[in-house]
């Protein structure tokens, strides 16, 4: 049975390529995954592979405040923010190849950013505009799931049909260490080992399930819980941007080669609150993250990029302002966001016409009719503040 | 897979450029900063009044019940009040703040416009639609529960009351309140189970008249309408006439999974058939009454006209013989010719006979009527049944054809049967069934010999016919049929 156990960072501590003062350590296992970033493949512009992962972390943190700060302008319901999670996400997403297909929890809005998602997509959802952001076959990734962990069953069975079909798309699905104590994750992962679907579990570990922290639920490291699922498991240093991206290429190629699912722990940090609506300095110590400052995901790729001589101040000018622009365009297209037309609340229910969904739309419909006003019709235009 | 020159934003813009596109003063309203939160409490301001801040510049903490959190301020600009103080509790959607917002510099309003590339909704939509702030709620103006419509329907209603019939001459039917219901957008008040009867019975409740609290449409509206003649929406013949038939979009047709039972769809002349006859069993308490009769008179009667020149090429046969004798019976026993208004608490009573006869066609069960009957002698009788059965067959009769019927004949004897108890029409009083002509020994002049006998099927509404009338009326008939001649005594 020693294929099924953990086949890397079992010695308590995650595996790290790049430590927090940003140098970059060697590593038998996944040198070879970094070919490309790390300049050793002909024809690669390491350079700009390098700066694009670094922008991303940057925009994406930059889209993380905005966020927050919209919810708080009374612009979105509400904001998951996932401030400190920038390496797992962006690291992750761009190991996934277009044709693979993500199934996300609701906090992956880096992934989806790096996925190309339009900015509107990113907060349609939590502005209550829309039961999810984006059109799940034009970025191969599914809409962001609020309930605890059932996205990694949608995950396995996407996966099983891969299988069925015969394709080489691999399926990956982010959630967090909470959601690993639910029955979907588990259930999930029985029928990814039984029938070695070609997935990849990727566990974002935060430290703290709203608020209880991992230790509370997971007496071991998560990632030693896969094995005894029959799937083998790493546990990486979440905020290591490079382990994060060599351990998900690694674990794609696996299942893509037919050699069935893997488990990633990304050991990160929610620097920030669960969401816009908790206060995280009620339960956790402000020591706490102080602590996880200095393992910054984006100071530490920052140093080392420096360090090699790709980042300098012009390009670190360049993605400054990239992030502003990609805020500015967020806040525009938040606060100008059209409300949805009331009879959209009938569209995607079903594939085709349906004639239970039919009449519901035909007496909201007269409903309507019979109001002296629209519903949800801005006919406030003084409530309009947000600018 | 970004690039660093990714395209998705306009390129130049910065985040003070999406301040505003113009000047002015602008309040900043306590936002929901929890998950549906009513109020909040103001911690502390950051800022004074006269401060120019940043867009997003922290300008001071709010205490919900949730969390103590800080607010970024949403616009670039001078604070120019700050009208909630520190431990005030405020409400969500109150303004707790003034800016002054510049006028935007030239590079801002230009590139305002530019995000918008990005996000999906239509044009057509965003020009009738207006942005909302969602973290507020519901708005403060829109509090509160919709604002209903005034109720077209009651006034309507009232606008159009029931005919008066009884002085009416034309058919009820066609003066129905209908017009008025059918310009309203409002559903007729009721309740779902008698939504639900009015469903089953083929009822438009539209066309009901409401005699509940605020016009509520009770179940005995719903009966009384399927009693009256008013249902000309609903019965046999008008709705086999090709008004529309929403339920009949889904069904497709007959569909037999295992080649042991077909289900059909129930649609069409079949479903409204079935609507009529379940409106007018529950609604009019049935008595029937029987009456066999030697018809040798009537049928040798018969044989001699069709021999004459006078009956040439006019379909004559037993029943136009029956329905003139209905017609002369009619004259002296009018009750039978009439239709119980259970709206109005009245009895209608037509001084003209639009005689129905129920014929079978291919797309099922049609009553056509011929009307003013009473005025037509025996050939222009004969005429206009055949004319009306032959439209009916082939599916060209006119839905007035079908309407406004004061009393019914069917003929069961052309299928080989001699009696039965046939349903009435609903809105009519009374239903004869003419059984087969057939050769029967029978008593006659004191023997019994071989005599074409014939038995009748009479059907009543017994709440304004009594058996005393029912049985004259029946009486009269088969005295008729049993010798023509008699008609001479009646008229």
């Amino acid at each position: 049975m020693s294929t099924y156990q953990m086949t890397a960072g079992h010695g308590g501590s995650p595996i790290q390529l790049l430590s927090p003062d940003g140098v970059r350590h060697p590593h038998e296992r996944y040198d070879r995954f970094l070919a490309d970033i790390d300049g050793r493949v002909d024809g690669v512009d390491a350079t700009a592979l390098l700066a694009s992962v670094f922008e991303d972390m940057v925009v994406a943190r930059r889209i993380d405040a905005e966020g927050t700060a919209l919810q708080r302008q009374g612009q979105l319901g509400l904001w998951p923010p996932f401030v400190g999670q920038e390496a797992a996400q962006i690291g992750s997403a761009h190991a996934i190849g277009q044709e693979d297909f993500i199934f996300p929890s609701y906090r992956e809005i880096g992934v989806a950013y790096a996925r190309g998602a339009e900015l509107s997509d990113l907060v349609r959802q939590w502005r209550g505009n829309a039961h999810s952001g984006w059109d799940p076959f034009a970025l191969n990734m599914a809409p962001s799931q609020v309930v605890i962990g059932a996205q990694t069953l949608h995950a396995v069975g996407y996966a099983m049909g891969v299988l069925f079909d015969g394709a080489e798309t691999a399926v990956v699905t982010y959630f967090g260490d909470g959601a690993t104590s639910q029955g979907d994750v588990n259930e999930s992962m029985v029928f990814a080992a039984s029938f070695q679907a070609p997935v990849v579990f990727f566990c974002q570990n935060n430290q703290w399930a709203i608020s209880e922290p991992v230790g509370v639920q997971a007496h071991v490291p998560i990632a030693h819980r896969a094995p005894g699922f029959g799937i083998p498991s790493v546990r990486i240093d979440g905020n290591d941007v490079l382990a994060c991206l060599a351990a998900t290429r690694e674990a794609l190629e696996r299942a893509r080669s037919g050699n069935g699912p893997s488990f990633i722990e990304a050991v990160t940090y929610r620097m920030g609150p669960h969401t816009t609506a908790d206060d995280p300095t009620r339960y956790r110590d402000a020591n706490e993250l102080e602590d996880w400052k200095e393992k910054d995901p984006i100071a530490r790729f920052d140093a080392y990029l420096t360090s090699i001589g790709v980042l300098d101040d012009g390009l670190r000018a360049r993605v400054a302002e990239k992030a502003d622009s990609v805020a500015a365009a967020l806040r525009e297209a938040t606060i100008h966001m059209p409300d949805p037309e009331p009879d959209s609340l009938f569209e995607h229910v079903y594939s085709g016409p349906q004639p239970v969904l039919d009449r519901q739309r035909e007496h909201f419909e007269r409903y309507r009719a019979g109001l002296e006003t629209g519903i949800g019709a801005g006919s406030n235009p003084s409530a309009e503040g947000g600018h | 897979m970004s690039a660093v020159t990714s395209d998705r934003t306009a390129a130049g813009s910065s985040p003070a450029a999406t301040t505003t596109a113009s000047g002015g003063t602008r309040q900043f309203r306590l936002p929901d900063l929890g998950e549906g939160l009513t109020e909040s409490e103001i911690v502390s301001w950051r800022v004074k009044v006269g401060d120019v801040v940043e867009l997003n510049q922290v300008i001071g903490e709010v205490e919900t019940a949730k969390a103590v959190v800080e607010l970024p301020s949403p616009f670039a600009g001078q604070v120019t009040a700050l009208l909630a103080q520190p431990g005030q509790v405020v409400a969500v959607g109150a303004p707790i703040a003034e800016f002054e917002v510049a006028t935007a510099a030239p590079a801002p309003s230009k590139s305002a416009p530019a995000p918008s590339a990005p996000s999906a909704p239509a044009p057509a939509s965003s020009a009738k639609r207006e942005p909302n702030l969602v973290g507020y709620g519901a708005m403060p103006e829109a509090a509160g529960r919709p604002v209903r419509k005034a109720r077209s329907w009651a006034t309507a209603g009232l606008a159009a009351p029931a005919p008066a019939a009884a002085t009416s001459p034309a058919p009820a039917a066609a003066t129905s309140p209908a017009p008025a219901a059918v310009t309203s957008p409002e559903r007729p008040r009721s309740t779902p189970p008698v939504r639900k009867l009015a469903k089953d019975l083929g009822v438009d409740l539209a066309v009901v008249h409401g005699t509940g609290p605020h016009g509520l449409v009770t179940r005995d509206d719903v009966l009384a309408t399927v009693g009256t003649a008013d249902v000309g929406t609903t019965d046999v013949g008008t709705a086999s006439t090709g008004k529309p038939e929403p339920a009949e979009a889904a069904p497709a047709g007959p569909r037999s999974e295992n080649g042991r039972e077909t289900r059909i769809p129930i649609q069409g002349v079949r479903k409204q058939t079935a609507a009529a006859m379940v409106a007018s069993a529950f609604t009019a308490p049935h008595a029937s009454e029987f009456l066999t009769v030697d018809v040798t008179p009537t049928m040798e009667l018969l044989a001699k006209l069709k021999a004459s020149k006078a009956f040439e090429a006019v379909r004559l046969t037993p029943m136009t013989l029956a329905a003139k004798a209905v017609l002369v019976a009619l004259g002296r026993h009018p009750s039978l010719n009439a239709r119980w208004d259970e709206k109005a608490q009245e009895i209608i009573q037509y001084h003209y006979v639009n005689l129905g006869f129920a014929a079978a066609t291919p797309r099922g069960l049609l009553v056509p009527n011929v009307k003013d009957a009473q005025a037509l002698d025996l050939r222009g009788l004969a005429n206009a049944i055949a004319g009306l059965a032959d439209s009916a067959r082939e599916g060209r009769i006119a839905p007035g054809d079908l309407t406004g019927g004061t009393i019914t004949i069917t003929n069961i004897g052309v299928f080989g049967v001699d009696a039965g108890t046939p349903i009435l029409n609903p809105g009519e009083a009374a239903i004869l069934a003419m059984g087969q002509v057939r050769r029967t020994p029978w008593e006659h002049g004191g023997q019994v010999a071989l005599r074409e006998v014939l038995t009748l099927s009479l059907s009543f509404d017994h709440r304004l016919v009594d058996g005393e009338q029912a049985s004259r009326f029946l009486a009269d008939v088969g005295a008729v049929l049993a010798d023509p001649g008699m008609i001479v005594t009646m008229v």
